[in-house]
């Protein structure tokens, strides 16, 4: 960017004696000046707030030392899980390609989903379960709660103390989801006339875009967007904007996908396979998640986000140099192992943007601003570990006779929600509530609604649960979320139960 | 009104019996007193026919037309069609207005069609005018995607040419009579697959004409990657999209079918088009459906005793712009998948509900008026119905198109739709579901 304001500095209107004011002056009638803004707010709100001079950059990714080594353990895990698959299907970790290969798969590049590889040997390196597993050991060495129950003990599966929101505070937080404040997903329902809060919304969803402001977006989007205004809010907010030199950058993304095979590409087909090209909605589009994640995959860019993710990413050695810091690499490239579900972060997307260069770089920004924290143990407010506590939380609160009742049966809510949480709701409900769900995401910048809406789908089904004697019937009850309205769910749960 | 309802039907489908039973209503056979016969088209031929017909009492309904075929056979639809084009041209209404390039602004949505060999000539002057097109060859009687096949090339056809000294091909039986249409070489890809659309409606009365639409339409995928690459014209799975050919592809999938609701083609396309392009789309599906009917609805005979639900096949190309490819009168009632099972159902249930109203025995000679509340998951396409007393000299809300007086109706047909047309922005819509809902017509008696 600097650049590309550099060159358009050479102008006959900028004189050298009042260099400041014609600077200053040609930015805001040019356009730039909003860019400008929008750049300083994008990483405003990916970056964490600066913190104390001293701290070591350990502290910027996790600042408690118990989850730091919660996660470093959790990485080897996987690791050591990759590596044993490695070695057991006797098939690297990457390879170079051969040139009648590459032709071939240059050729097939819009219709990957076509080729049957033989994946039946490949498992995914871990699916959501295992890795609700160790959260659920997760202890803080320094707390001690006793023995003794009290009400305040957390009946639930996550046992450390983070700091999560009520419903007050929730209330506070999420005040543009009040009863009084338009929504759309509610206020746009065919029973309501347009003129009543649709039409007026829309318009100024118009002038939102018309004036490129990221912050104004973000603020608008929190009553939700309209269909035809989305892809294009989405991609203000998050800043993308499509230059040639990032359809370029994608273009040489995909050479390396071309030349260079690795395993992971492997395990990304399988998820693939697995979940989106089984889904109503976005089997569709599976060629379109093969270009986005194996590309994905080789995009060194991505490890930018691990100054400030709780994870690091796995590093490799070439062959025979094991130990040898010259020759380390990281694996996968961008450092991220996708694990079972992991594509469905992409599907949605594909409602969106159909030029791939353009879903790319919003799926990518989606990753390193939210859903790295679904799939890394963190003491965020948004990171899995306090999603699955405030979730906890809230059921017990409010609802304490059907979290007693579900936790009497050994079916523990947290059992049933996680896999809602980690992938963010995607293949569970239908995909324009998704989308309503996901416009709040980037509103709030926080993906505490997540929890939230969990914690309203038990209320809403509460009376069918308290009649389930088992963990079996408990899920069924909760099998099929598709015919929900994520936002009267959330809206009567925050705003219109009785605490 | 004592008695259940008598039903028999020769199409051994489970969401069909599924439905008669859940009503109560009682199985009988063909010989007996029955009242409501759910019939294939064989059947009711017979029923019709001049030699083994009979007649139907005031207590007996059928789900098909005599004369279904004025619409679902691909020639005689296409006939039926240039020829309700021509008259309004003849009357000077403004609907078979047309371009520069003589093209109908407001008729074209059907591909370019010729029968076979029957305008053999015609259709050679066509090809020969665009020779690097591609057509599409349908037998006249098929279905299921039989028989059908593509070319590029005249010799590929030349088996139809009348003038042919080779020709075994002897007699010009209706059984071997095809339709070559203009092949839509470019259609709307999604995930850069091909899809059409199979919509439901249902016609209770040809005249006046009373057709309903079922919300609930779906979209049918290929499994494999479109190309108009000529070496493709031979693979079946990229260019026909009827699940019967799709079913048998390696990459079919059992859990979706290929298939996709309107509903999501339609958050795509405002997602990734926007909404005022979608919106019009969709009127101009509506509307070419109900120019569809009205094109054969004087020949129709509008037999008292008859219903019919018709299973529309609709393409999209990539301009938005949808084309009319057939109109099938025995949908498919095999569900592919358990969604598909649960739509199907649905669909007959709604079916059921407005043609035999409140599930007892019929009189045909009912006004074929349903009350909006057992429409179920249809909607009104295109209602001619008298006023209510109340609604006398009252502004009435159009619901999806024009409601208004029977009477004066059967006077100026033309006339008045077009002037209701006028009540909304441009070109032929048919009104929109909520915003231009409120368009009102001032009718009187």
């Amino acid at each position: 960017m600097e650049k590309r304001m550099n060159a358009s500095l050479q102008r006959p209107e900028i004189k050298l004696q009042s260099l400041k004011e014609d600077i200053k002056e040609f930015f805001k009638i040019s356009g730039w000046e909003k860019k400008l803004q929008n750049a300083v707010y994008s990483e405003l709100s990916v970056f964490p707030l600066p913190s104390h001079p001293a701290a070591p950059p350990e502290h910027l990714k996790e600042p408690l030392v118990y989850m730091r080594k919660a996660q470093g353990s959790w990485e080897k895990r996987i690791l050591k899980s990759l590596n044993s698959m490695c070695t057991e299907l006797s098939i690297p970790l990457a390879r170079k390609r051969p040139v009648g290969e590459q032709k071939e798969l240059l050729n097939k590049w819009n219709e990957m989903g076509t080729d049957e590889p033989d994946l039946s040997l490949f498992r995914p390196v871990y699916a959501p379960k295992d890795f609700l597993e160790v959260l659920i050991n997760l202890r803080n060495p320094n707390y001690e709660n006793g023995d003794s129950l009290s009400f305040r003990t957390h009946l639930g599966l996550i046992q450390v103390p983070l700091k999560v929101k009520d419903i007050p505070e929730l209330k506070e937080f999420f005040v543009e989801l009040g009863l009084t404040t338009g929504q759309l997903g509610i206020d746009d329902s065919t029973q309501v006339p347009p003129e009543l809060f649709e039409n007026e919304h829309v318009r100024i969803g118009q002038k939102v875009l018309a004036e490129q402001d990221s912050a104004a977006a973000q603020q608008y989007i929190r009553q939700g967007s309209p269909t035809a205004l989305r892809a294009e809010l989405w991609a203000l907010i998050l800043n993308i904007s499509s230059q040639p030199e990032d359809i370029l950058y994608y273009e040489q993304l995909k050479t390396n996908v071309i030349q260079h095979d690795l395993l992971v590409d492997s395990l990304i087909y399988k998820d693939v396979k697995l979940t989106a090209s089984n889904d109503d909605y976005y089997f569709v589009f599976e060629d379109y998640l093969y270009q986005v994640l194996l590309c994905f995959s080789r995009d060194t860019s991505v490890l930018g986000h691990f100054a400030y993710n709780s994870a690091s990413p796995p590093k490799s050695y070439i062959r025979g140099k094991l130990g040898l810091e010259e020759y380390a690499v990281f694996y996968p490239p961008n450092g991220v192992i996708p694990f079972h579900g992991f594509s469905m972060y992409v599907a949605p997307l594909c409602f969106l943007y159909h030029e791939p260069s353009k879903l790319y770089q919003i799926f990518r920004e989606m990753y390193v601003r939210f859903f790295f924290r679904l799939h890394s143990i963190s003491s965020h407010p948004s990171g899995i570990v306090s999603l699955c506590l405030l979730f906890e939380t809230l059921l017990q609160t409010y609802l304490p006779q059907l979290f007693y009742h579900l936790r009497e049966i050994g079916a523990q809510p947290l059992r049933i929600s996680f896999k809602w949480m980690v992938r963010a709701f995607s293949g569970y409900l239908a995909t324009d509530q998704l989308l309503l769900l996901w416009d709040r995401i980037l509103g709030y910048n926080s993906l505490e609604i997540l929890a939230v809406l969990a914690a309203a789908v038990f209320a809403f089904r509460a009376v069918n649960l308290m009649e389930v004697t088992s963990l079996a019937a408990a899920e069924a009850v909760l099998a099929d979320l598709s015919t929900l309205k994520v936002m009267p769910l959330l809206q009567i749960f925050l705003f219109a139960t009785v605490t | 009104m004592a008695g259940k309802v008598k039903w028999v039907t020769d199409i051994e489908k489970s969401v069909l019996i599924n439905n008669f039973e859940k009503r109560g209503w009682i199985q009988v056979t063909e010989n007996e007193d029955w009242n409501f016969y759910w019939m294939s088209v064989q059947t009711i031929r017979n029923v019709f026919s001049v030699e083994t017909g009979y007649r139907l009492s005031d207590d007996q309904i059928v789900n098909h037309f005599p004369n279904h075929y004025e619409l679902t056979r691909k020639d005689l639809m296409v006939k039926n069609i240039k020829r309700y084009r021509k008259e309004l041209e003849k009357e000077g209404s403004p609907l078979a207005e047309k371009d520069e390039n003589g093209k109908y602004l407001y008729l074209d949505f059907v591909p370019v069609t010729y029968m076979l060999p029957a305008d053999y000539n015609l259709f050679v002057e066509e090809f020969r005018k665009s020779p690097s097109s591609t057509w599409i060859m349908k037998p006249c009687g098929k279905a299921q995607g039989k028989g059908i096949f593509l070319i590029n090339k005249l010799s590929q056809i030349k088996k139809w040419s009348r003038d042919s000294k080779t020709s075994s091909f002897v007699t010009q039986s209706t059984k071997e009579a095809y339709v070559i249409s203009l092949y839509i070489n470019n259609p709307l890809l999604i995930g850069g697959r091909k899809f059409d659309l199979r919509l439901y409606v249902l016609v209770s009365t040809y005249r006046p004409l009373r057709c309903y639409m079922y919300k609930l339409g779906f979209c049918r995928f290929c499994t494999v990657k479109y190309t108009p690459s000529t070496s493709e014209l031979d693979n079946m799975f990229v260019h026909l999209t009827n699940v019967a050919i799709q079913k048998h592809g390696e990459d079919y999938n059992h859990i979706h079918g290929g298939k996709w609701t309107v509903s999501n083609l339609r958050l795509y396309l405002e997602s990734t088009r926007g909404k005022e392009v979608t919106s019009k789309l969709f009127d101009e599906i509506h509307w070419i459906i109900v120019q569809s009917l009205k094109a054969v609805a004087p020949v129709m005979n509008n037999d008292k005793h008859c219903f019919e639900c018709y299973g529309y096949d609709i393409i999209i190309d990539d301009k938005l712009k949808p084309w009319l490819i057939e109109v099938n009168a025995s949908p498919s009632l095999t569900s592919s998948t358990a969604n598909d099972r649960i739509l199907k159902y649905n669909l007959i249930n709604d079916t059921l509900n407005i043609a035999v109203p409140n599930g007892e025995i019929p009189d045909c000679k009912w006004n074929k008026s349903p009350p909006k509340e057992v429409l179920g998951n249809y909607e009104i396409l295109w209602v001619i119905r008298t006023l209510f007393p109340s609604e006398v000299g009252s502004v009435i809300p159009a619901p999806r198109c024009c409601v208004y007086d029977e009477e004066l109706a059967q006077g100026d047909g033309a006339d008045r739709e077009l002037r209701s047309r006028q009540g909304q922005s441009q070109g032929p819509k048919g009104g929109r579901s909520r915003d231009s809902g409120r368009t009102v017509l001032t009718t009187w008696k």
